[in-house]
């Protein structure tokens, strides 16, 4: 299906370019013209069709939904309407907020948090494109089973008493948007303008995940992840979510590197552990939330979220081979 | 004369939204009152959740990511 684009980089190449296949510089640009081709046609496609069928979901409809529910329905719902409700992360103070003020239990909350970062169907149909459906979708079981239990040690822990005291005494009022138009004109301009919204977004971090992919693809021999990125190394994985904590990136634009490390036989379950670790934890979601949770509930819920991505890289490394 | 309320703690959606409805309202010779409202009790006030928001005349025409041009066209000339 994506062959297409392995032709047109072998064109564009080792025809117009005369790289050698065999050379270092020429496998890192066939990756790179590859990637960039496949994944920002995915990226427009994708972000179109959801756009047309105005399927995107809002956090203020979420809110209306998990609202009022018990913690068996609300948990699972949180983290599935997390991964596709797509919000900027300058609106996680008021989503934060929002959610709270509808009595809706702080580790719910948190979990819709935990998981919207690191899921989205974008990111799920590129990162099946690139490593295959079996793996992406372990990778999405995995990030939404971290997001039930991060949310629920958050619980059981009782950490509201580390949430700002403002908070609890916002008052929210009732939204009266009118209803959207929804004639043919009307689909494809929103349409367009979520293309250009979204990828105005992400196109940097996409491009430099490239960058970084096709470097690590051409330029870093096997024998260097054999030796220090291989299952039997214990420490590789807790390595890689450290490597992950400082970096920011949006979840697509990690996985060209995800594809880049998997071709050169580091195990999946470091790998998704990177990957998790990029887009869920990242210093300036932890800036925004500051204003909302105190530093020792910012400590905690990272602290959670290490240890999770640990574990997940450990249990995938010793099931999948 | 309208006035516009850009709701949003400060992201950088929101001052563009702020500079495209000055811009628009210049253009189309229309007065109005731009204000930036960055308090979040009263941003929630609004039953806004997703920023920027944009009140105009103190009703609420948009919720969460930039609007287009067309619409604030619409908002300004109404």
């Amino acid at each position: 299906m994506f062959a297409i684009f392995t032709q047109l980089a072998d064109w564009l190449a080792y025809g117009l370019l005369r790289l050698s296949p065999e050379t270092r510089l020429g496998e890192a640009v066939h990756f790179f013209i590859e990637d960039v081709t496949k994944i920002f046609f995915l990226l427009t496609i994708i972000v179109f069709a959801i756009g047309f069928f105005r399927a995107m979901l809002t956090p203020e409809r979420v809110r209306k939904v998990v609202a009022g529910r018990s913690r068996f329905v609300s948990y699972p719902m949180a983290v599935g309407l997390g991964a596709v409700t797509p919000f900027c992360s300058c609106s996680s103070v008021p989503l934060f907020i929002g959610f709270l003020e509808a009595r809706i239990p702080l580790g719910v909350t948190m979990a819709f948090l935990i998981a919207s970062p690191m899921i989205n169907e974008v990111a799920v149909v590129v990162l099946a494109a690139a490593i295959g459906w079996k793996y992406a979708l372990l990778y999405v079981a995995a990030g939404l089973t971290v997001g039930i239990i991060g949310g629920l040690m958050i619980e059981v822990l009782k950490l509201e008493k580390w949430v700002e005291g403002y908070v609890w005494n916002i008052k929210m009022g009732e939204a009266k948007l009118q209803a959207a138009n929804t004639n043919f004109k009307a689909r494809v301009d929103y349409a367009v303008d979520q293309v250009k919204e979204i990828i105005g977004r992400i196109w940097i971090y996409v491009l430099v995940g490239i960058g970084i992919g096709s470097l690590l693809h051409g330029f870093v021999p096997e024998s260097f992840f054999l030796k220090y990125a291989s299952a039997d190394n214990w420490l590789a994985v807790p390595a890689a979510v450290m490597t992950g904590i400082p970096l920011y990136s949006n979840a697509t634009g990690v996985i060209p590197i995800v594809e880049a490390l998997m071709s050169k036989g580091v195990p999946l379950g470091t790998v998704l552990a990177l990957m998790m670790s990029v887009a869920a934890i990242s210093l300036p979601e932890m800036v925004i939330l500051r204003k909302v949770l105190k530093p020792q509930l910012i400590a905690t819920f990272a602290g959670i979220l290490f240890v999770a991505f640990i574990s997940v890289g450990y249990l995938f490394n010793a099931l999948v081979v | 004369m309208k006035t516009f309320k850009i709701l949003g703690s400060g992201c950088k959606n929101c001052a563009n939204t702020a500079d495209l409805v000055t811009r628009i309202a210049s253009e189309s010779g229309v007065e109005v009152t731009i204000e930036k409202v960055t308090d979040m009790g009263e941003i929630m006030g609004y039953g806004v959740m997703s920023t920027p928001g944009v009140i105009v005349d103190d009703n609420l025409v948009h919720a969460g990511g930039m609007p287009s041009a067309a619409q604030v066209t619409e908002w300004v000339n109404a």
